[in-house]
Parts: structure tokens; C-alpha cells; sequence
């Protein structure tokens, strides 16, 4: 593909060019320009309601581009090594649909660890594909999921030929990497298509120093969170195609969900933020790289606090780490992860992205400055200086093989009725049980409800687990068919 | 020719002092430095275009904030001081010939060699044999200590910008940490007139009482500083301001201050009802 010049943002470009040509608007937004709504235009700014505009010639239309937006998406696709990219506004939730149904249909297999995003099993819900599911193996000292292990892929291929796809999810939320250049060498030795949530690896493209993204593994389709670590407005994505997809088929698949309206703030964060990416991403994420290594040694000074990084990586279930995530285990200051994230917030001002029953994560970007570090280095030793406790270990959660007897989308339309948790055995779920931590589907729609399931579940009711999933907000009754 | 320094001390109110020449000006990787010479005031510095000091009134923020806990505390040895790049406090200081270490904590290298240069009546006494210079964010600095210092001493800019993590949870609680179980913190306090400061300050004053059991606030008049009615911090898990002040055994050391003296001491504390409200506004426990 010939290369574009990365310094140009054509969608920006030309919002500009029509905001200067001041066109008279008898067209939508109603707001028109924002004089329509003066409180929201002193709220979010003038430049802000002025660019937010309709498609209209100059600006292209994003269910069929064929000027700016097709430029920028060509743009993106080469910055990120993609043979095809497509601006997402729907979320990264929409990528990821977009993907799977991309590749399966009603009935077909494919190939998932047991910690998809929710968005994931929803997306079977909606075609009716039929989920297969890996145990992605876990930390049990960390009590945080890990990547595929390879012999779990082969296994799974092996038992499952005809499946038509399998996803990956690279990198976790905790930085987790798994080995997607064996995967895919593997899955494509058996026609299966390869997709990566990449949610949390969109800065993975710009540096040699990062582990491998999705595209350059060879992956066929990846859905990238830009909004994420890439800089662009929440809810703004990326859907990436490798060579052998087509890409006309995906774009009628995003077309069967995506808003005919799609928010011109939101492709012109996605176009800056990938130009920004492409001309400054080795360095920026250098200098997130950096500042996480240094916030890592300060926690692991501390003392009780164990801030983890690349010594995890063990050539299989952590293939690789992606060293821009700042995520601490707390247990051994005898601290809840998700006790951290409150106080953090609740005493110090500090906002921080998560905390689980282990770990607390702090979200890294180019956004961040050293003397913030500094305050959370800093918060971090002082609640250990007033709270610690006497380790606690953590409670371990036993895997336990899904039985799919429904596809998603049977159990989900199907006649449903409540019965009490502790009746349910032998019957089949209709809706999901998630436990945090660990974050894996304890139960996803159209598996058996068993005995060993149920009193999971109460386990980890009893050990302070969040529950949720159900119609039902305390998990004491659950929908079956 | 009139050349005027101006800083907005609220957005409708501004303060100006005619200026001679400007002498120094520079952008450090944390802000930019001015220092300006005038008529009234004497040479100047400014961090940001705000205010730091004047050669014509520094001495009543550098003799507030050293004396005061020097004539509390019975046997100050070590003292951390943070910020103070202009070498103010460490003057004050070092009249204390007790004294036998102070460690300088200040971000900005740049900030202690323009002062070197351009205002030497402040930086005059970095040199002193008991003095070491560290140049790191305070924060960082204060968190590696425990049980060491008898007097900390945190001299910061404003609450926006550089001085920002001074101001915080963390760092009073680090502080606490890293003194003596009879130490002391002393703190620039901001203002209590304008809205804006008053809002710093109460904020200041709820992290310092979190920290530590007592904790009181005192005032001077600064004229060069917004409203010119400036607020201190005295805070400590043992000594009182008041009742633990050996005023004896200050006057027996015979300093010369311009500002300070152990009369003006006890009535320092005492606090207008207006800024009593503002600070009971924040604490859990009544003002005594």
C-alpha cells in the first residue's frame, strides 16, 4: 500500500475548511452551531458545537466513505499496519460485534477464553454462534487471569475442528500478553480466523519496545480501544482488517448496527489521535514506558506492595507484559485491592481505573506528568502506613468447564422462569453470573446449572466477590429456560 | 517610561509595583522565573508572574515561619525544609547555632541559582557548612524518611503548578512520618480574604488536622501577598504553640528580628472570628 502522509488529519481538514466557509445550516443538528443551545455551547465551548456537524458533501458519510473519511481510514489502517481500518463510534463494543459477526454465524464455533469481555458473549446473543470456551489459567498468588496458553489453543482446535474463528484477548486488562504469533500460525493452519480484543493495546503498533499488536502477528481482525491508551474521545475505536479479509464485508456488517449519524467529534478525535500516534507514539509511549518502570520501583520500595512487570513473563500464559500498566498487588499490606481504590479516592483525591480483591490498577498515559506519580507513590505509602493489616491470602477460585448445552441466543429468547439459586441445579441459565474478582463468567447464557456451579457461587458470595449478571441485583434467584 | 509588574490577586483585583528594571528572566522545566528590581519594593521574584518575595518584606514571612517553632520545640537538630529555594528560611535558620543539619529540598535548581545571583540578601547563608541542597520534587523526598527530622518546614508556591503536591493528604501525612514523635510542621498556610485562597487554606488546614493532633494556624501582615493578610501552620503530635512556648529561653539567645518576638508570638495565634470560622468549618474537633 503506498504510503500516505501521516501528518495530515483529512476529516479535521475539512471540519475546518467548512466551519470557515460559514455555511448557512438548514441541516442537522438542530442546535446549529450551538446557537440553539447556549447553556450546552458555554458548557462544552463554541469550537466544540461548531464542529459538531452532519455528514454532508465535503465531509463524507461514514457508512460509505469515499473522500475524507475513506482518506483517514486509509491513513489509520497503514499507521497501525492494518490492510483496512474502520472509525468506530459506537464503542469498541460495536468493533467487536462487528468482528465476530464478520467471521460466524448462527451455529458456527468459535474459540473464546473464559474472560471475554461481556461484550463478546453478547455478540452471540445477537448471531447466534456457539461459544467454546479455554480456561485462561490464572496467578494464583496475584489472583489475576492470565493469557492462552498454547497447548490450551491446540487442544481446543483439535476438539473443535469445524470452529470457524477464535478470539484472544491481547493484552488483559492487567497488561497480559499472550502468544498471538503461535496462535494465529496455529488457528490459520486450520482455516480458522483469528480476532484480538485489543481494547487495551491500541499504543501496542507505535513502539519496537512494546509487545507485538495484533496486526503485525497477523491477526485478521482487530478491534482497538483508541479512546483507551490512543488519546481520542471515549467511545471512539478502531476496527483493524488484516489481508485476508474483505473488507466490503465487514463494512455491510458494522452498517447492520452503526448509527447512521456518527458523531463528527468523535472521527475527529480518532483522526487527530492517530496522527499524533503515528508521528509521536514511539516517544510517548517510551515516556509512559519509563514513568510506569519508575512508579513500579518506587511501589516495590515501599515494602508490602508488589508492583509487577515483565518478570512475570514466562513464555506462555504470560507471553509477554505490556509495561505501560501500573497494576499493584495490595494483599501483602493485608489491603483489598478494591479497599485501595476507595480510600485512595475517598482520602487522597486520587482516582484510580480499578481495584479487585488483589490488585488496584492505575491507568498510564501521555496525559500523565511525574509529580502525579509522586502523589500516588506517595498515597500509596501512607495508607500502608495507617491501614496495614496482616496479609490475608487470598481466596482461590476453582475453574470450573462451562457445559454449553443452548447457544447464547437460544437461552436468551427462550421461555424463561426464576427459581431460588439453590433449585436451579440441573436446569439451564439464561443470563450471565460474573464474579470480581476473578472476572470470568462463573455462568453465560445456555450453560448447565450444576451443583459445583451453585456452590461457587455462594463461595464466592461468602469471600466478598461482586456479583452481578442477573435479573435479579443479589443473585439469590436466577432465570432458567 | 512606566514599567509596571502586575499580578491579579482575584480576577477583578490586581496589584502592581512599578519596576525599575527587570534583572533575570527565565523558563526552568517547572515554570518561569522572573526577578525584577524596583523603587519601593527592592529586587523581587516571581514564579509564574506570582509573587514569591520583595527585599522590603520577606523578613516577616522568613522570621514567622522559622522563630515560632524555634521557640517551641527545646532541642531542634535536624530540619528538613521544603521549597525555599530563595533561601530565606534557611537564614533564619542558621542563627540557630543548636541547629546541625538542614536539608534543603527544593524542585527548581534554577530558582536557587537565580537567587544566588540576583538576591543574595535571601540565598546568603546556602553555603553554611550545615546545609545540603537537594533538588527533587518534596513529595518524593519527604516519603523516604522516618522518625528523623525535629522541624519540617514546607515554604511552597501556591497550590496550582509546582508546589501543587504540597498541599496534599500524602504529603502532611509523609511529613508526620518522617519527624520525630515530638516534631514539628510549620506551613504556608495561604490566605484566608479572597475566595480562591480561602479555599486552599481550608483545604490545607483539613489535610494538616488529619495528620497531626494539634494543629493550629497563625497570621502575619504581608503587604506584597494577596490581601497582605497571610495564614501559617503550626502543627505537631506533641508540642503546643502556646502553652510549650519557652519564651525565656528564646530571649536568652538574643537574635535579632525585625518582626518577631515572643509577644507578638502568643498574639499571632489569635485569630480573627471570621478565620476561626473558616478553619472550624474543616476540623472535627472545636479551636481551643
Amino acid at each position: 500500500m503506498a504510503g500516505g502522509d501521516q501528518r495530515r488529519a483529512p476529516i479535521v481538514e475539512a471540519l475546518q475548511t467548512v466551519n470557515r466557509q460559514r455555511i448557512v445550516p438548514f441541516d442537522v443538528p438542530g442546535h446549529k452551531h450551538g446557537r440553539g443551545s447556549p447553556e450546552l455551547t458555554r458548557l462544552l465551548g463554541e469550537s466544540c458545537m461548531r464542529l459538531d456537524m452532519n455528514s454532508m458533501k465535503p465531509l463524507d458519510n461514514l457508512c460509505h466513505p469515499v473522500s475524507v473519511i475513506r482518506e483517514a481510514e486509509q491513513l489509520t489502517a497503514e499507521a497501525f499496519g492494518a490492510a483496512a481500518a474502520f472509525l468506530m463510534v459506537n464503542g469498541t463494543t460495536s468493533a467487536v460485534q462487528a468482528m465476530i459477526m464478520s467471521v460466524t454465524k448462527s451455529g458456527d464455533r468459535i474459540i473464546l477464553p473464559r474472560n471475554v469481555h461481556r461484550s463478546v458473549i453478547n455478540t452471540l446473543v445477537l448471531n447466534g454462534a456457539v461459544p467454546v470456551y479455554i480456561n485462561p489459567g490464572s496467578n494464583e498468588r496475584l489472583g489475576i487471569a492470565l493469557g492462552m496458553s498454547l497447548d490450551d489453543v491446540r487442544r481446543a482446535i483439535t476438539a473443535n475442528p469445524e470452529a470457524k474463528a477464535i478470539l484472544i484477548n491481547n493484552p488483559t486488562y492487567y497488561g497480559i500478553c499472550s502468544n498471538l504469533q503461535a496462535i494465529v500460525e496455529l488457528a490459520h493452519a486450520h482455516q480458522m480466523r483469528v480476532l484480538v480484543d485489543e481494547a487495551h493495546g491500541a499504543h501496542f503498533a507505535f513502539s519496537p519496545n512494546l509487545p507485538l499488536s495484533a496486526m503485525a502477528a497477523g491477526a485478521d481482525l482487530s478491534a482497538v480501544s483508541m479512546h483507551k491508551s490512543g488519546g481520542s474521545l471515549t467511545q471512539s475505536s478502531l476496527l483493524l482488517c488484516g489481508p485476508a479479509i474483505n473488507p466490503q464485508h465487514v463494512r455491510q456488517i458494522i452498517n447492520l448496527t452503526q448509527t447512521t449519524s456518527g458523531s463528527y467529534l468523535l472521527l475527529a478525535s480518532l483522526d487527530m489521535s492517530r496522527r499524533n500516534l503515528a508521528l509521536h507514539g514511539n516517544e510517548i509511549f517510551d515516556k509512559v514506558t519509563d514513568m510506569a518502570d519508575y512508579a513500579r520501583d518506587e511501589i516495590n520500595q515501599i515494602g508490602d506492595y508488589y508492583a509487577y512487570g515483565r518478570e512475570l513473563v514466562n513464555g506462555d500464559a504470560v507471553f509477554d507484559f505490556d509495561p505501560t500498566k501500573l497494576a499493584v498487588n495490595t494483599l501483602g499490606a493485608g489491603l483489598a485491592g478494591s479497599e485501595v481504590y476507595n480510600l485512595i479516592r475517598d482520602e487522597y483525591d486520587i482516582q484510580i481505573e480499578f481495584g479487585d480483591l488483589g490488585n488496584i490498577l492505575a491507568y498510564l498515559s501521555i496525559g500523565d506528568r511525574i509529580q502525579d506519580l509522586e502523589r500516588l507513590v506517595s498515597a500509596l505509602s501512607e495508607l500502608r502506613r495507617r491501614y496495614r493489616r496482616n496479609r490475608a491470602d487470598l481466596p482461590t477460585f476453582d475453574y470450573i468447564s462451562p457445559q454449553v448445552v443452548a447457544t447464547p441466543q437460544e437461552a436468551f429468547y427462550s421461555e424463561k422462569t426464576a427459581l431460588p439459586l439453590q433449585e436451579a441445579a440441573g436446569r439451564i441459565s439464561t443470563e450471565f453470573v460474573m464474579a470480581y474478582p476473578p472476572g470470568i463468567p462463573i455462568l453465560a447464557p445456555g450453560e448447565a446449572i450444576t451443583r459445583d456451579i451453585i456452590n461457587l457461587i455462594q463461595y464466592s458470595r461468602e469471600k466478598g466477590c461482586f456479583l452481578t449478571g442477573t435479573e435479579d441485583p443479589q443473585v439469590g434467584s436466577i432465570n432458567v429456560i | 517610561m512606566e514599567l509596571w509588574f502586575s499580578e491579579k490577586h482575584t480576577e477583578g483585583v490586581k496589584f502592581s509595583i512599578q519596576v525599575d528594571q527587570q534583572l533575570y528572566s527565565a523558563q526552568s522545566p517547572f515554570q518561569r522565573i522572573d526577578v525584577f528590581e524596583s523603587v519601593e519594593f527592592g529586587r523581587f521574584l516571581t514564579l509564574d508572574g506570582y509573587m514569591m518575595l520583595t527585599e522590603k518584606d520577606e523578613f516577616i514571612y522568613h522570621e514567622m515561619m522559622v522563630h515560632v517553632p524555634m521557640a517551641v520545640h527545646p532541642d531542634v537538630r535536624r530540619v528538613l525544609v521544603i521549597g525555599a529555594g530563595d533561601g530565606g528560611i534557611i537564614r533564619e535558620l542558621t542563627a540557630y547555632s543548636s541547629i546541625e543539619q538542614i536539608d534543603l529540598v527544593e524542585i527548581d535548581q534554577m530558582v536557587v541559582e537565580a537567587c544566588r545571583e540576583f538576591l543574595p540578601q535571601t540565598a546568603c547563608r546556602l553555603d553554611d557548612p550545615r546545609v545540603t541542597i537537594h533538588y527533587q520534587d518534596g513529595l518524593k523526598f519527604v516519603r523516604h524518611y522516618e522518625n528523623d527530622y525535629d522541624l519540617i518546614i514546607v515554604d511552597s508556591t501556591d497550590p496550582f503548578g509546582p508546589g501543587e503536591g504540597l498541599f496534599t493528604r500524602e504529603f502532611y501525612g509523609n511529613c508526620c512520618k518522617a519527624l520525630k514523635e515530638d516534631g514539628i510542621m510549620v506551613n504556608q498556610h495561604e490566605s484566608p480574604f479572597y475566595d480562591v485562597d480561602a479555599l486552599a487554606m481550608q483545604r490545607a488546614h483539613k489535610r494538616i488536622v488529619e495528620s497531626f493532633s494539634i494543629s493550629r494556624v497563625y497570621q502575619a501582615h504581608i503587604p506584597t501577598y494577596p490581601s497582605g493578610h497571610w495564614l501559617f501552620g503550626f502543627a505537631s503530635n506533641r508540642y503546643h504553640p502556646i502553652r510549650d512556648l519557652r519564651a525565656r529561653d528564646w530571649k536568652k539567645l538574643e537574635l535579632t528580628t525585625r518582626y518577631y518576638n515572643t509577644n507578638l508570638h502568643r498574639g499571632a495565634f489569635a485569630l480573627p472570628n471570621y478565620v476561626q470560622a473558616l478553619l472550624e468549618d474543616v476540623e472535627h474537633v472545636e479551636l481551643d
